[in-house]
């Protein structure tokens, strides 16, 4: 048996205050005013035969099988292009309709292969359901004449497997034209069309390319709509139909796209977008819909492992003999150099259960604050700066304001790579009329792409971001901008002064920043008088922001600019951190950094302190713990000798690779809890396998602040899911946890933080998600923040003083070396350089402007040395338009790569947020790998030999 | 028209400006594809994502609509492109015939172009000639009452004047 599908509605919901009351069959039924017949039809439960609709696209009167009666008029309409219209009585079952719609069904079946049975669609296939519905019994035109399939020879030659996720069947393909209108509308990259016409009709990737040489970006938006097998997972053809379905939640980047697994046994056999997720509505990126296939590499380790030292080889061992040498070597540490020797770090690739306990284990267990989370090298800066200004450490909109915007500044952030669902939902708005303005140093896709157009790019120089931001509000301050009602009634007046007086100084001006940004001071006052004046605008940021020697204060420049222009607590405006990975706000809200307790409250807080001391029979310690480059500091001092790393690896995505491997050197006991052997691993003594988001149960909380469900779709392939996992360490170092199940911790969770009172898995279930706050007072949570009043009461105003990095070009160290990530492969890569999202990109490469490359002789292809002040790496260049003369940019989702190995020790002055936007380097031609390079292949050579041989031979 | 010839960075330029004049018209698109194949003969494939970048279209969508469209062509044709009326006037006084006739008698059939590179052969659906067809467009001429014999004077001329 295959699956229930979803109720299709044929055509998109309307939103409108006027309602229209018709008549479908004898049926009153009553809908908003622009609502198709076709959909009012589906609400009351009559379904209309349809081919060419569904109701994620809008509507496109192709396939004439949806053709109703109605009363009073002519001929008969197409129900999905028909709008309600009060007192209309409609029928939509007549002996003529059926007469009708056998002879459509007819025609179409007269152009199609009827391999039914073997066919890979077979069971969820619309045509074949709306083949049985009209009660087609004949076909009088006979299968022969030009079709789409009888020339199959040649058809079966034209069928295209370039992608590696899905196949393109031409000879079943009944041109309804979904597919193209999924590629424009639900993903806006327009890079499908209906080459020919008539029987030489075919979808046509790019100028009738193959999908992979098109610009298709393989969303699966074209799969889903389609109705046949012509676009079909190679998962279902492998597979067939699944038997189940389980809805979670991706884990890849802060978006949280909501999917359902479609489970057959153990085997997931494909991942489709779920239609009600709050965050995705139905779409999906390469990465959450095709890449799952690491769960099942053969690179997973699922036996737990130790060793003494790191030469030696790894021992598979028993879980508990795994744990008790942790817990022993963690007890020895500490007897030996103190209870601050040791402490945890967590990740936003947990779960905040997960999160919630690693926290928990060091503050009760290890008895110290020693815990910090990656999203000290990410949005640290966001939490401290937004909590600062207005009140509460996260984004204020939900994903869905943004199609109220009316301006929409993208400020270091490439949604259409990093966060790709919401960068199409942006996209989409865009294509509606909303205006743009793009401040960053490269050409992203938004700045120009097809049907999208920047009104402003502010190509600044990497670092400059203060100097900018405040440049703006200068703009805004001195030619009378400001929302001054909005000012006076929601923040406070003296510091709104304060600042005022700041910004309009001269020396804040565009004209004299230009020279600091480089960019025009026209185009400066242009943009900020469209963000000013533009109706509803929005601010979305991303990590261009906040990795930088000032990145907190240019998320504070942010938060200013959007108080000062009335641009918070309503839809379609608001301050929007796009938050880089799946769980980053989570992460952040359980307390996993070392100064803030779960619900972001300050471990010097006494009555925070004694409410947890008296849910965990443990008083959390005063002070804060180290953060995570303190920790380094502390190993190379000899004072931090232990490291509980779960779901992280700091050596390849934390900076200045080579002072982190030389602190992990110096510790007695590092401890991974990973899938794989990640670069932190080979530095490890004790290997605990961890379970990927497929194999357990939990919550991860997106950008927006929508806590969603995981849900177990596969048991465990190391027989624990990793929550299980931290209770036996913390039960073996003597501090008792005892969870039945995910859902207890987050009841705790729950009881012990504010904004997370109203929160269960119950109510999760019950709701789907839940946006947080979600307490007494927003039982069903909190879309939109500080509607009335900001969470700290009045919107605090901070001065946003420019001072230029340290990191500076000179004659050495010319160009600046500026990261970012790209569609394909997500972060360290762990998860994407395992399945075929690599046949996008194998590697990581230098991109250089043409005049820079020119000067070095360096041409596209050739391997190019990076050296900073940091180190030195190795790869191969890419000349591109996109840069600006003087600034370069890499990847660094490949460890060979060793982006990391340049960047420096940098960081934010609030926060310790890495300064990876902006390195000095060099770049030259060379002819073979860096030094570092040399000895990390023979490192990683050496570590993968000390694996058991039966693992060896495996990977 | 690829840059590393010189005659062809000259047929670059040449798109370029024909691209340019047409890039701000409303429903820009036709006039310019049109504009282009006036120009060249043909649209080119190399035309393709000049015309998208220029008027922010996806390559897809320029070349759903030239694939669409039997008039755009894009190879070059023959020297002369002869149309036979194929509407029902003509049909009515022998196009029929006369549109058998001539794929016969060229050896090629619609959208085709004869191997001495002298015809291409199109239909059209008419030329507002319906008092005496059938009718023939040849390049930019209107000729009525074609008989087969008169196609066959007609062709004889066009290779005549290019043999010449």
């Amino acid at each position: 048996m295959s699956l229930p599908r979803n109720t299709d509605y044929g055509t998109p919901a309307r939103a409108s205050e006027k309602e229209v009351t018709l008549s479908i069959d004898g049926i009153e039924v009553t809908v908003p005013a622009g609502t198709s017949v076709m959909r009012a039809a589906q609400e009351c439960d009559t379904s209309i035969p349809k081919l060419c609709a569904t109701d994620s696209l809008e509507p496109f009167g192709s396939c004439r099988l949806c053709l109703v009666e109605i009363e009073g008029r002519r001929g008969y309409p197409a129900s999905c292009t028909t709008l309600v219209e009060p007192g209309m009585q409609v029928r939509t079952q007549t002996p003529k309709l059926a007469d009708i719609r056998r002879g459509v069904m007819e025609l179409y079946i007269s152009d199609h292969p009827l391999d039914c049975l073997t066919c890979s669609a077979n069971g969820n296939c619309e045509l074949q359901d709306m083949t049985g519905v009209v009660g087609l019994r004949e076909v009088r035109y006979g299968m022969k004449g030009k079709n789409h399939f009888d020339l199959l020879s040649a058809l079966t030659k034209e069928k295209d497997e370039s992608n590696p996720y899905f196949s393109y069947d031409p000879s079943k393909c009944i041109v309804c034209n979904r597919c193209v209108r999924a590629c424009e509308e639900t993903q806006g990259t327009f890079a499908l069309t209906i080459s020919g016409r008539g029987f030489d009709s075919r979808v046509s990737p790019g100028e009738s390319q193959l999908f992979m040489e098109s610009e298709c970006v393989s969303c699966g938006a074209c799969v889903q709509a389609c109705p046949t097998a012509t676009l079909m997972e190679k998962g279902v053809i492998e597979h067939g139909q699944a038997e189940k379905k389980v809805t979670t939640t991706c884990a890849y980047c802060g978006v949280g796209c909501s999917f359902d697994a479609e489970v057959k046994g153990t085997t997931v056999v494909r991942m489709v977008p779920s239609k009600d997720g709050g965050a995705n509505h139905g779409h999906s990126c390469v990465k959450g819909r095709f890449a799952f296939g690491y769960a099942t590499h053969p690179d997973r380790i699922t036996t737990p492992m130790i060793r003494k030292s790191i030469e030696d080889a790894w021992q598979p061992v028993s879980w508990d003999e795994a744990i008790n040498y942790a817990a022993s070597e963690f007890k020895r540490i500490q007897a030996k150099h103190g209870r601050d020797s040791i402490g945890g770090i967590t990740s936003s690739r947990c779960t905040n259960e997960e999160t919630y306990l690693v926290q928990k284990l060091v503050r009760a267990a290890f008895g110290n604050n020693n815990v910090d989370t990656c999203a000290r090298v990410c949005h640290s800066p966001t939490g401290y700066g937004l909590k600062q200004t207005l009140g509460e450490s996260a984004g204020t909109q939900t994903f869905d304001s943004v199609m109220k915007a009316d301006v929409i500044m993208v400020m270091g952030a490439n949604p259409t790579d990093g966060h790709p669902v919401f960068g199409s939902q942006m996209k989409r708005r865009l294509r509606e009329g909303a205006r743009l303005i793009v401040v960053d140093p490269r050409a992203i896709d938004l700045v120009r792409s097809p049907h999208i157009q920047a009104t402003h790019h502010l190509k600044l120089k990497p670092g400059s971001n203060v100097a900018m931001i405040t440049s703006l509000a200068h703009v805004i301050v001195t030619e009378g901008l400001v929302q001054e009602d909005f000012v006076r009634e929601r923040c406070e007046w003296a510091s709104f002064e304060q600042w005022r007086d700041f910004v309009a100084k001269p020396e804040n001006s565009p004209e004299a920043m230009e020279i600091h940004t480089g960019v025009p001071a026209a185009e400066v006052r242009a943009a900020a008088r469209l963000f000013a004046t533009g109706g509803n605008a929005a601010i979305y940021y991303g990590l261009g922001v906040t990795e930088h020697s000032q990145g907190s204060t240019t998320v504070i420049g942010i938060a200013n600019l959007a108080m000062a222009t009335g641009n918070i607590g309503r839809e379609g405006v608001g301050v929007n951190p796009l938050r880089g990975q799946n769980n980053v706000q989570g992460s952040c809200d359980m307390g996993s950094f070392p100064h803030e307790l779960p619900g972001y409250r300050h471990v010097s807080d006494a009555a925070t302190r004694a409410l947890f001391k008296d849910a965990w029979g443990v008083e959390p310690q005063p002070e804060p713990g180290l953060r995570i480059p303190n920790m380094f500091e502390a190993a190379m001092d000899g004072t931090f000798l232990g490291l509980y790393c779960e779901g992280e690896d700091i050596v390849q995505s934390d900076p200045n690779t080579q002072h982190v491997e030389a602190a992990l050197r110096a510790m007695e006991c590092v401890v991974v809890q990973d899938l794989f052997l990640n670069e932190t691993a080979k530095f490890a003594h004790v290997f605990l396998p961890g379970s990927s988001f497929l194999e357990k149960d939990g919550t991860f909380t997106n950008a927006e602040r929508r806590i969603s469900r995981v849900r177990k779709a596969m048991p465990p392939l190391a027989g624990k899911a990793d929550w299980e996992v931290t209770c036996m360490l913390s039960n073996a170092l003597g501090y008792p946890m005892d969870y039945k199940d995910p859902s207890d911790i987050m009841d705790e969770i729950a009881r012990l933080t504010p904004t997370f009172h109203g929160v269960s898995y119950e109510r999760l279930d019950e709701l789907g998600s839940i946006q947080w706050p979600c307490n007494e007072d927003a039982p069903e949570g909190t879309p939109i923040m500080h509607i009335e009043q900001f969470v700290r009461g009045k919107g605090r105003f901070m001065l946003t003083e420019y001072i230029p990095t340290d990191e500076r070009t000179s004659s050495r160290f010319p160009l600046i070396l500026t990261t970012g990530r790209i569609l394909s492969q997500y972060n360290v890569g762990a998860q994407t350089r395992r399945t075929p999202n690599s046949m996008w990109h194998d590697e990581d490469r230098l991109e250089i402007h043409p005049a820079d490359a020119e000067s070095r002789g360096i041409n596209d292809g050739d391997w190019v040395g990076i050296t900073s002040r940091a180190g030195e790496t190795v790869l191969r260049a890419v000349v591109s338009e996109r840069m600006q003369p003087g600034v370069v940019y890499t990847t660094f989702h490949f460890p060979e790569s060793g982006a990391n190995v340049i960047t420096t020790d940098n960081s934010d002055w609030a926060t310790n947020c890495p300064e990876y936007k902006v390195t000095a380097v060099q770049v030259t031609r060379v002819t073979q790998p860096s030094e570092w390079q040399q000895r990390y292949r023979d490192f990683s050579r050496q570590q993968l030999d000390l694996l058991p041989k039966t693992r060896r031979e495996k990977v | 028209m690829s840059s590393h010839h010189p005659a062809s960075a000259a047929d670059g330029l040449r798109l370029q400006s024909v691209v340019d004049a047409h890039a701000s018209l409303p429903g820009a698109l036709l006039p310019m594809l049109h504009a282009i194949q006036d120009e060249f003969g043909h649209v080119p494939d190399q035309a393709v994502p000049v015309i998208a970048r220029s008027l922010n279209l996806s390559r897809a969508e320029v070349h759903g609509v030239i694939t669409f469209y039997h008039h755009f062509r894009s190879h070059a044709p023959g020297r002369h492109v002869v149309q036979v009326c194929r509407a029902e006037a003509c049909q009515a006084v022998g196009a029929v015939a006369l549109e058998a006739h001539a794929k016969k008698c060229l050896g090629i059939d619609f959208h085709e172009t004869t191997a001495d590179g002298a015809v291409t052969l199109e239909a059209v659906y008419c030329l507002g000639n319906c008092a005496v067809g059938p009718s023939l467009r040849i390049d930019d001429d209107i000729v009525g009452r074609v008989t087969p014999a008169r196609f066959d004077e007609i062709i004889a001329e066009l290779r005549a004047e290019v043999t010449a």
